[in-house]
């Protein structure tokens, strides 16, 4: 087997990777502040898709123009989710804020199967067929599109959490609630506004993904066990890591759909967890607690 | 529990034992159905509600009891009330590798939750590809149509496996009271209420745990061989759906976690609920896929947030059913 190929095969489940990054970057946000793992993550992430194929449907909207309008929609829910329902929640047992986030998955994902029905629908943008050469590389133009598009969002977010004075706060929050509250944070409405955060970036990853694969109401539950494990791979509440989990996550599907049986892939991203487990229960990048 | 409280209880069991012969095969089906989530939830409670670990694959543990005894039964004629032991090694078996995994290197609470989504999917893919039990298109046992009641092979009419439900319900109720009320029992609150305050006093947290685990995993499969032999049908797809591990923690949830009675007050709440839902829908002539799990969901949300303890706790201190509501008298 030639060498290029399996470059290739590596490049372009890179490129895939860093959208599944991005989507796990909205759920480490979302923990890492709030401290509530939210169940319905892939539920946001599919109506960030449905989102992006409406837009595409109607107006003819490149994924990539429509993901700050998608963004805004998500970002109201989270807010308003984290402000009605989730807020109540903060204090309570974790298994309670599972069940409850399991609640609103359920909702959205049924909600969604109702509107939308079982059917796989896609974004067809007129560069679908198109390659961009690299040297020995031949990359799908959509993946590269969405490839870039996850890495600015994720620049975005970087740089937004350590210069802007909100992402500073935010920060407090996440280190230190109390001390956070003591000098005047207010504490509600930073969490409410890192939700929404969470939600908007996992709404663009959602936009982002039409461009590599069809979407279908099912697919909600694999999209939250795919963003867990990134999370869980890259090291908890670290955010490079949940790219760099993304990456390594997206290359070894990439690997194993060509090498195995392509229904056995996602077989494999549990073996990586397993492992990790097993051998680097912080993570790649995580910290020992 | 109080002397009403047992009068009720004697009560509600008397009632159970005369339903087939005063009730038609449908309402024998429905409480079949009850029963049988009042007892896998009885089970999921040994982890959850005893032990504080919160288990979201507990389908794992059905599908591999099913499958277990199903492909027993089909590829070697051993019986279910043989093949149960061997289900119940499984999946105690799975169990303790997945407890291994999560209780050795740290792994709490939420992600100990996704371990168990995560293998549950794994069995999944993996019966997908698996031959020998038909794969994806399926596992049958065939129906001997003439057979009549054969308790020894768990052949037979609706009416003998309602019985086997309300057996394997009652039974599991009672296990579950004297487990609560052991050495171990006492062990799996302290652990659940305060693990470093458990640890200090000398329990050991990693074993406390590893039982919980393999009690719930072993009462559960038994569930699975009940599956198996009561449908006939098996398919990766439904058994190992990560669905069917929510529809299983539901009944426990709404009726109360951690106490006894929660998880069979929840299951004669939600299977009836959802019953009349599926009619109401059918009646109406619309035919929408996801209405009754959005039904489920809404529940979840409702119940989490107005009634935190479930309906027992609440419907028990209404009706002065347990000595003292909200105390430790879990029964």
């Amino acid at each position: 087997m030639p060498l290029d190929v399996y470059l290739n095969i590596v490049a372009s489940g890179l490129l895939t990777g860093l959208v599944y990054g991005l989507a796990a970057l909205g759920l480490s946000v979302i923990f890492g502040v709030v401290r509530v793992v939210n169940f319905a993550h892939g539920e946001m992430m599919v109506a960030g898709m449905y989102g992006a194929v409406l837009l595409f449907a109607a107006f003819g909207l490149d994924p990539v123009l429509s993901a700050p309008l998608v963004a805004a929609v998500l970002f109201a829910f989270g807010y308003a989710l984290q402000r009605g329902l989730v807020n109540r929640f903060v204090e309570r047992p974790e298994h309670m804020q599972f069940i409850l986030l399991l609640g609103v998955a359920t909702i959205l994902l049924n909600a969604l199967l109702m509107i939308f029905g079982p059917d796989s629908r896609g974004v067809h943008v007129d560069y679908a067929f198109d390659a961009v050469e690299i040297g020995p590389l031949m990359l799908d133009a959509v993946r590269v599109h969405a490839g870039i598009g996850a890495v600015v969002v994720a620049a975005a977010l970087f740089a937004f959490f350590r210069y802007s004075r909100t992402g500073k706060a935010i920060r407090a929050c996440a280190d230190n609630p109390l001390g956070a509250r003591v000098v005047g944070l207010n504490l509600d409405g930073l969490y409410a506004f890192t939700f929404g955060i969470g939600a908007a970036v996992v709404g663009i990853a959602g936009t982002l993904m039409t461009l590599i694969v069809e979407v279908r109401p099912q697919a909600a539950p694999e999209y939250t066990l795919l963003s867990f494990i990134i999370v869980i791979v890259g090291g908890l509440g670290s955010l490079p890591g949940a790219l760099l989990g993304g990456v390594l996550i997206g290359v070894t599907e990439a690997l194993a759909g060509f090498l195995l049986v392509p229904s056995m892939k996602t077989l494999v991203s549990y073996a990586v967890l397993i492992l990790i487990l097993l051998l680097r229960p912080q993570g790649l990048l995580g910290r020992r607690s | 529990m109080t002397r009403r409280g047992a009068l009720l209880f004697v009560l509600f069991v008397a009632a159970l034992l005369a339903v087939p012969l005063v009730a038609d095969r449908y309402v024998v089906s429905v409480l079949t159905t009850v029963l049988w989530f009042a007892y896998v939830g009885q089970a999921w409670n040994v982890m959850m509600g005893f032990s504080g670990l919160l288990s979201l694959g507990h389908a794992l543990y059905v599908g591999l009891g099913a499958y277990v005894s199903a492909a027993l039964f089909v590829h070697f004629g051993i019986g279910p009330w043989l093949g149960l032991w061997a289900a119940m090694a499984v999946a105690v078996a799975a169990g303790a590798f997945i407890g291994f995994l999560g209780f050795r290197f740290g792994v709490r609470g939420v992600h100990f939750a996704l371990l168990t989504i995560a293998f549950a999917e794994v069995a999944r893919i993996a019966f997908d590809h698996l031959a020998w039990t038909g794969g994806s298109g399926g596992f049958f046992i065939p129906v001997d149509a003439a057979g009549g009641d054969d308790l020894l092979n768990l052949r037979g009419s609706p009416t003998l496996f309602y019985y086997v439900a309300l057996g394997l319900t009652l039974g599991a109720l009672a296990l579950a009271r004297v487990l609560l009320h052991s050495r171990l029992g006492y062990r799996w609150l302290a652990v659940r209420e305060d693990a470093e305050a458990a640890e200090a006093v000398g329990v050991n947290l990693f074993a406390a745990r590893m039982w919980a685990v393999m009690v719930s995993a072993a009462l559960t499969a038994v569930g699975g061989v009940f599956q198996a032999f009561y449908f006939n049908t098996l398919f990766p797809e439904q058994v190992f759906a990560m669905g069917r591990s929510i529809e299983i923690i539901l009944p426990a949830i709404v009726g109360g976690i951690g106490t006894l009675f929660g998880p069979i007050l929840g299951a004669f709440i939600l299977t009836p609920l959802g019953e009349g839902l599926t009619h109401a829908i059918a009646l109406t002539g619309v035919d929408v896929p996801g209405l009754k799990l959005l039904f489920y969901g809404t529940a979840l949300v409702v119940i989490v947030v107005f009634l935190p303890d479930g309906v027992w706790p609440w419907l028990a201190a209404r009706l002065r059913l347990t000595r003292r509501p909200g105390e430790d008298d879990p029964s």
